[in-house]
């Protein structure tokens, strides 16, 4: 317990404080959206620059058949064969690869396996993390404690080694496509879902409105899934959207080295460089160049938006435009004073 | 959270004792993992290359044939005589791979670390200082693109540019074939060995092949160490102590440097120690893009050739490495702070 509480990485340990709570929130998003609207300067040029960013994969990934020039693993048209290697011109805007595969066709294909890939981890370890993150915060115990001891040596270990064991290991039974990347992926992450949530439940638990319900009756299952599930999901959006991001470059790091997805299943990034080594040694730098870029983009799109709801969700971090006056709800727990007292004093400095 | 009686001894030692069930867990962990697996290790290794009679005799000889309870025992007996047996496919002794490949892992890791504080440090601290100007977000946007570049794509583009366009650095591996030949294996970490020989020229060459992949490498966790470095800063600078020392008429770079940089440095060492997991999954990478000959590159080569136990072995010693990391880590941040003490 002392362990992990002195392991916990700084940035995380923040999110373990809840929000403060706004005016009249609607639900937890309702919460959520009030404050990202409240965003200002450079925080809201992040959220916004990152979501515009991220959109336009998400059209690349959804309409990647209409927009792509060619099939992902096509290297002819009309009978003939496309050039090997051949250089970026008019009909092949990012020339073409070693398997004379348009690499435009590959890019916008990619960003179709990647979004794939990140949102079926995102959602597993979701569904894994957070459940075992509020049983195990909420019960205690030996159940805790063992649970603790293995996701803290999960997490401790170095993320992708554990993401190429799983994909190896799953080769021979599940094969190596999307699923298999998946699953590799969502074992790293659902450690960090289960420590946020089960630092949050330890705090909530203790909560006047968690005891009244308790007095009331309440099973456990009642407490956990109606009172403590929402007010413990506030933090996950911002530690889902950096995850995304980091799972983007788990795929093409798993690609690169060979233990991801084959290119008969669907085109990849991390697997374009690694064809793109041998490539560059001889100056063709556009068949690894492109899908670098486009992995660049979307890890950063998406690490944007994550550090703007960060900075708009963090009660650290947060600065709100000096008039805004919010009072705190007759109430709101003790935990948000402290920090609504912090923004004050930020305040005043800047002044000043 | 003893306040007075929590000595640095005591704490060392609760430390300590916390460390075994850590490694039996991830121990167990690891030998779970290869051995739940489908699919038989010797079969994956040598399957067609030798007769099925000779097989077997290598898979008793492995013990693959006794109760997995039993192999679990002779699993952990190995590792605490820190014997982790001999790879199938190469008949290399997994400690020889540990100290050859290690040793290019560490002078790897240990320069690229040391590149991303020189660069991260002076970064983040103006970051944070200057927060919300257009240095603030310079630095948080190199940061966030150094960090969604990945390592393996920016050591692509070094290579183009400084090694194919400009021909300033060799493309790859350690060092160049003579002096591989000449420089005799004193640590296997090649710019010491240099130096120990008095060889010039290899040390000259063993530093050009050091520079892009340490750098590829620095790039990574320098994005890390600038985003800890300044979110830890703004929340010391607004402490009350620092009030303090600025209503004393303290000049404002002292306040940062010496009030508020101190404490800000507290849990930058706690989650630098977490990115050990980040730095050996990088070096992975780094290794594999320029052929550098580390424990990751061979663990590659490992996997790729179906060898369970090598690559069980080389595991074992990741998990061993994270959990000694981590305890070096937590006995650093007692060290500088008395408040993490039990």
């Amino acid at each position: 317990m002392t362990a992990a509480s002195i392991a916990e990485p700084g940035g995380e340990s923040i999110l373990d404080t809840p929000p403060p709570t706004t005016s009249r929130p609607r639900g937890p998003f309702g919460r959520l959206w009030q404050q990202v609207k409240q965003a200002q300067g450079f925080s809201k040029w992040l959220l916004w620059v990152g979501a515009g960013i991220t959109a336009v994969f998400i059209v690349l990934a959804v309409f990647a058949p209409l927009i792509a020039p060619y099939g992902f693993d096509q290297y002819m048209a009309h009978g003939v064969r496309f050039a090997k290697q051949g250089s970026p011109n008019g009909s092949h805007w990012f020339g073409t690869n070693v398997r004379s595969v348009d690499v435009l066709s590959v890019v916008i294909y990619g960003s179709r396996t990647a979004i794939e890939v990140v949102m079926l981890a995102v959602v597993f370890s979701l569904f894994v993390g957070v459940p075992l993150g509020l049983i195990s915060g909420y019960y205690g115990g030996w159940l805790d404690r063992i649970l603790v001891l293995i996701m803290d040596a999960l997490f401790a270990f170095p993320y992708l080694l554990l993401a190429i064991i799983i994909a190896f290991l799953l080769q021979n039974s599940v094969g190596s496509g999307v699923l298999t990347a998946a699953i590799a992926i969502t074992v790293i992450y659902v450690p960090q879902y289960f420590r946020v949530v089960r630092g949050q439940v330890l705090s909530a638990r203790e909560e006047p409105y968690v005891e009244a319900a308790r007095a009331l009756g309440a099973r456990p299952r009642t407490i956990m899934g109606r009172y403590l599930f929402f007010n413990v999901i506030q933090s996950v959006p911002v530690i889902a959207t950096l995850n995304a991001a980091d799972a983007i470059l788990t795929l093409a790091g798993l690609g690169f080295l060979g233990f991801g997805i084959q290119p008969t299943q669907a085109a990849e990034w991390g697997y374009e460089l690694q064809r793109g080594v041998a490539d560059m040694g001889a100056g063709l730098w556009w068949t690894s160049v492109f899908p670098g870029i486009a992995i660049v983009s979307l890890v950063t799109g998406l690490t944007l938006v994550g550090e703007g709801l960060n900075d708009v969700l963090n009660p650290v971090l947060r600065k709100r435009s000096g008039r805004r006056v919010v009072l705190p709800r007759r109430d709101a727990s003790a935990t948000t004073l402290p920090t609504r007292q912090g923004d004050n004093r930020g305040r005043g400095e800047e002044l000043a | 959270m003893a306040t007075s009686g929590g000595s640095l001894r005591r704490y060392a030692l609760t430390r300590l004792a916390l460390v075994i069930p850590m490694i039996l867990i991830l121990l167990t962990v690891v030998f779970l993992l290869m051995r739940v697996a489908p699919g038989d290790p010797i079969q994956a290794a040598l399957g067609g290359k030798l007769s099925a009679a000779q097989l077997e005799e290598k898979r008793r000889a492995a013990g693959f044939t006794k109760p997995l309870i039993v192999q679990y025992g002779e699993y952990l007996k190995q590792v605490f005589t820190l014997n982790l047996g001999t790879a199938i496919t190469d008949n290399q002794r997994i400690t020889t791979v540990l100290k050859v490949n290690g040793a290019a892992t560490l002078e790897l890791s240990f320069t690229a670390t040391l590149i991303a504080l020189v660069i991260g440090v002076p970064i983040g601290l103006r970051a944070g200082r200057l927060r919300d100007s257009a240095f603030d977000a310079g630095g948080r946007l190199f940061g966030i693109i150094t960090y969604a570049a990945p390592v393996f794509f920016v050591g692509l583009l070094f290579q183009l540019v400084f090694s194919k366009w400009l021909n300033w650095l060799p493309n790859s591996g350690m060092l160049s074939p003579i002096d591989q030949a000449e420089l005799p294996a004193h640590t296997h970490l090649s710019v010491v060995d240099a130096i120990w020989d008095h060889n010039m020229s290899a040390f000259v060459d063993s530093l050009k092949h050091l520079a892009m992949p340490s750098f590829t490498l620095g790039l990574l966790l320098c994005g890390v160490v600038i985003r800890l470095i300044r979110t830890n800063l703004i929340q010391t600078l607004k402490g009350d102590y620092v009030e303090a020392a600025r209503a004393r008429g303290v000049p404002e770079h002292k306040v940062v440097m010496r009030h508020a940089f101190r404490n800000a440095l507290v849990p930058v060492v706690t989650v630098m120690g977490l990115q050990a997991a980040l730095l050996l999954s990088g070096a992975v990478l780094t290794e594999e893009t320029f052929n550098w000959p580390g424990i990751g590159n061979q663990l590659v080569t490992y996997l790729n050739n179906r060898d369970y136990t090598a690559v069980q072995g080389i595991i074992t010693i990741f998990a061993l490495a994270v959990v000694f990391i981590s305890l070096l880590i937590d006995f650093v941040n007692a060290a500088i702070d008395p408040r993490v003490r039990y």
